[in-house]
């Protein structure tokens, strides 16, 4: 590897130049700037000097702390119970706001709780929105990796066949990719509307109006699937050429020894696709991860990250902090983290799908 | 290709107009309504006019789309490139004149004595912005609605009680006729929340901000009034009044097509309503006991800080000024002109005239929202914090949040200055 480098080469990096001039003035350099500005408490606009915050940034995204809330007693110690027998809980509202007693927990809000022994413990956030755009992120990911990787090799199988018309067929499934993604939003909106949306007009048409019809996206139940679903579909296509890319460099040689030994389509695709695909997987897995994590366009048009917090997610979160609430340094500190969960995500990905010796 | 065409006429006019085009400084201006044909042109005769009045300045006009016009304010302040003259926000202006994108005007105070309060934009005790219209916020509801539901109808100077208000609504939805009893127009994101329902939390006796100090939420907007306000936010859509999630389409066409009893919407959509209906009554904003209050102030104009020319430009601005162009603006657009005085010039504002209740209520029940650079993050707080209450989020949990982030914004910037 090293060699090619330090080998004469004028013409490669002539032509390597403009594109690494253009990600180093447009990417790395911003990124450096991110990292710098997270130390900071620099605002998007502001008359006053930026100061070096240190960790503050960091600590108030990622603050955490577990309460377990013991139950009011009386003067004599004995737990106060109310009209059903049991024992009475201060608020959390008592603990966390203005209480000298628990200096470490102030500010903090509810994330979730749960009930461990006797008394409920609670796990408190500093920062409760952050806290579920990143769940609802790995949510998203954990869904649509497998998910829309799967469904793109299946259309990819079907399409890679000579049949008449079959560009048709190719032309149909990649369209969605070529329409922006803001304008595919837009339409699953009035798909997914409460009220007279396609959706809930045909379910309510195909089961003769038994179904309730849902509002997809003002559930907090139902808004962050509609959205891995819409999603889905969108950019199944483009990872579709992939697969079929792959498919294509795969030896026509080896379909027909097995023709001849008498496979069956499963041990086909078992011992000839599949390990031809290798690659490819590896490569589709990492890309569709990485944009999975970047999720934006979506959220922004059709939700603003509502309801109830259901669809936040972290690129959200950055870009409604810096701009939306021009607090560069937080929306700085967001990319950051961010950056270290993907780069740590592909480090893995790499690791568990590299070549075996 | 039109606009171009009205552009190079107007340019072509001008040169003609005044042989002394030569000596004449130019000055740029940036504008919000690029989508708006209307506004524009009226905006584009405004600086002819002016430019051919004397012979030292020269207006030229770049309009933007809305949307992007503070986006582009802000980077234009950053790459140190603004124009003269540029249009606020009301509700923004401080933040802008805190960050040193604008300088006061250079206009007599005597001058605009007689506009509607809502139109000044005072920071710091100097005048920043001044607008040549307010925009006003009414109950819409219809003569024939209140008949059959037995309701009295309420006045400027009797408004509807917190519990009137409450009886309409039940007796509305008891009715049957309505799919809502209240359009409140959650489906307009943005600053219609803080413009349109702030004025319920003051009117409870709580605020955004503490205006008394502007360095804390703490109290007015988690306090025991506030509470008791999002408590009742929570109930209009718990009890069915009203939608936490609204469809556009409904909020533009819903009341006029009988969807709704009562909709709480501004006078930009009243024309659309008279239209529809021959007994339309725009209601006065009920009491919750600390009086009616409705949002004021809309877009105004000043003068960016970098100005060569501030002198020119608080010209152009107090040549803007003049009755006949807060007139044209109304008449052109259904705003609010500035002065009573051209309110009388105007069709639906003058004595008599379809709109000019909302004159009233300008003048009667009209609050700014809290003047304070910290507005902009803490009107984004406020939304959210609504919006989750209207979902079912607690009341109070959700207003102690929204006080934390807003204190710790005006805690990063070092209290805006105060």
């Amino acid at each position: 590897m090293a060699s090619k480098f330090t080998r004469s080469n004028r013409v490669g990096w002539l032509m390597a130049g403009p594109a690494a001039l253009l990600i180093a003035v447009f990417v790395v350099l911003p990124f450096i700037f991110a990292i710098g500005l997270s130390f900071t408490n620099q605002r998007l606009i502001s008359p006053n000097p930026t100061e070096f915050v240190g960790l503050a940034n960091y600590e108030q995204l990622l603050g955490i702390g577990v309460l377990t809330l013991e139950p009011e007693r009386d003067a004599a110690g004995a737990v106060l119970r109310d009209a059903d027998g049991a024992p009475k809980y201060p608020t959390l509202r008592s603990v966390t706001r203005n209480n000298p007693d628990f200096p470490q927990f102030a500010g903090m809000r509810e994330w979730f709780s749960f009930q461990l022994g006797e008394h409920p413990t609670y796990v408190l956030a500093r920062d409760v929105v952050f806290m579920k755009a990143i769940v609802n992120t790995f949510i998203f990911v954990i869904v649509v990796a497998p998910v829309q990787a799967g469904l793109a090799l299946g259309l990819a199988l079907l399409i890679n066949q000579r049949l008449k018309g079959i560009n048709l067929f190719r032309a149909i499934y990649f369209m969605p990719v070529v329409v922006s993604i803001v304008v595919v939003s837009l339409l699953w909106r009035f798909i997914y509307d409460g009220s007279s949306g396609l959706l809930n007009n045909l379910l309510a048409a195909l089961s003769f109006g038994a179904l309730p019809r849902i509002d997809w996206l003002g559930e907090p139940s139902t808004a962050l699937g509609a959205i891995i679903a819409m999603s889905i579909w969108q950019a199944v296509g483009f990872h579709m050429v992939i697969w079929l890319s792959g498919l294509q460099t795969i030896s026509p040689t080896l379909y027909e020894a097995a023709a001849i030994e008498g496979s069956s389509k499963w041990q086909v695709f078992r011992y000839v696709t599949w390990p031809g695909l290798r690659n490819t997987a590896v490569l589709i897995l990492i890309v569709i991860t990485m944009q999975a994590f970047a999720l934006f366009s979506q959220i922004d048009v059709m939700t603003g990250g509502g309801p109830l917090d259901s669809t936040q997610t972290i690129v959200f979160q950055a870009v409604e902090r810096g701009y939306g609430k021009q607090d560069i340094s937080g929306g700085s500190t967001i990319s950051v983290i961010l950056f270290v969960i993907v780069f740590s995500i592909s480090l893995i990905q790499r690791y568990l799908t590299r070549e075996k010796q | 290709m039109s606009k171009f065409g009205t552009f190079a006429g107007i340019l072509l006019a001008t040169t003609l107009s005044s042989g002394a085009a030569f000596a004449q400084t130019t000055l740029s201006m940036w504008y919000h309504g690029a989508g708006s044909e209307q506004e524009v042109s009226i905006l584009n005769q405004i600086t002819a006019d002016f430019n051919a009045s004397q012979s030292d300045w020269k207006v030229e006009l770049q309009a933007f789309p809305q949307a992007a016009y503070n986006d582009s304010i802000v980077a234009g302040a950053l790459a140190g490139n603004l124009p003269d003259i540029v249009d606020v926000d009301g509700p923004v202006m401080p933040n802008w004149a805190w960050a040193g994108y604008l300088q006061p005007l250079q206009i007599d105070e005597t001058k605009i004595a007689s506009f509607l309060p809502g139109t000044k934009g005072m920071w710091d005790g100097k005048l920043y912005s001044i607008g040549l219209w307010d925009a006003a916020i009414s109950l819409v509801t219809r003569q024939s609605i209140l008949d059959e539901l037995g309701l009295r109808t309420p006045t400027l100077e009797q408004p509807w009680t917190k519990d009137e208000f409450m009886d309409a609504l039940s007796k509305a939805k008891a009715s049957g006729k309505f799919e809502y009893a209240l359009d409140l127009g959650t489906a307009w994101t943005g600053e219609w929340y803080p413009y349109a329902f702030s004025p319920f939390l003051q009117s409870f006796g709580g605020d955004i901000i503490d205006r008394s100090t502007y360095k804390t939420a703490e109290g007015v907007l988690n306090g025991d009034k506030a509470v008791e306000f999002g408590t009742w936010w929570q109930s209009l859509f718990t009890d069915g009044y009203a939608e936490a999630t609204q469809d556009p389409a409904a909020r533009d066409a819903g009341f006029n097509s009988g969807k709704y009893a009562f909709s709480w919407n501004g006078n930009w959509a009243a024309l659309g309503t008279l239209a529809a209906f021959d007994d339309v009554l725009f209601l006065p904003a009920p009491d919750f006991g600390n009086g009616p209050k409705i949002g004021a102030a809309s877009w105004q104009f000043g003068v960016s800080a970098k100005s060569a020319h501030p002198d020119g430009a608080s010209k152009f601005i107090e040549f803007a000024l003049q009755d006949k162009y807060l007139a044209a603006y109304s008449n052109g657009i259904g705003l609010i002109p500035a002065t009573a005085s051209a309110a009388a010039m105007t069709e639906n504002y003058k004595e008599g005239g379809k709109l000019a209740v909302f004159y009233g209520l300008s003048e009667k029940q009209a609050l700014v929202r809290p003047v304070t650079p910290s507005y902009v993050v803490a009107a984004k707080v406020f939304e959210k914090a609504l919006a989750d209450i209207a979902k079912g989020a607690p009341v109070a949990d959700t207003l102690d949040a929204a006080v934390d982030e807003i204190d710790a914004d005006i805690e990063k910037n070092g209290d805006y200055g105060f």
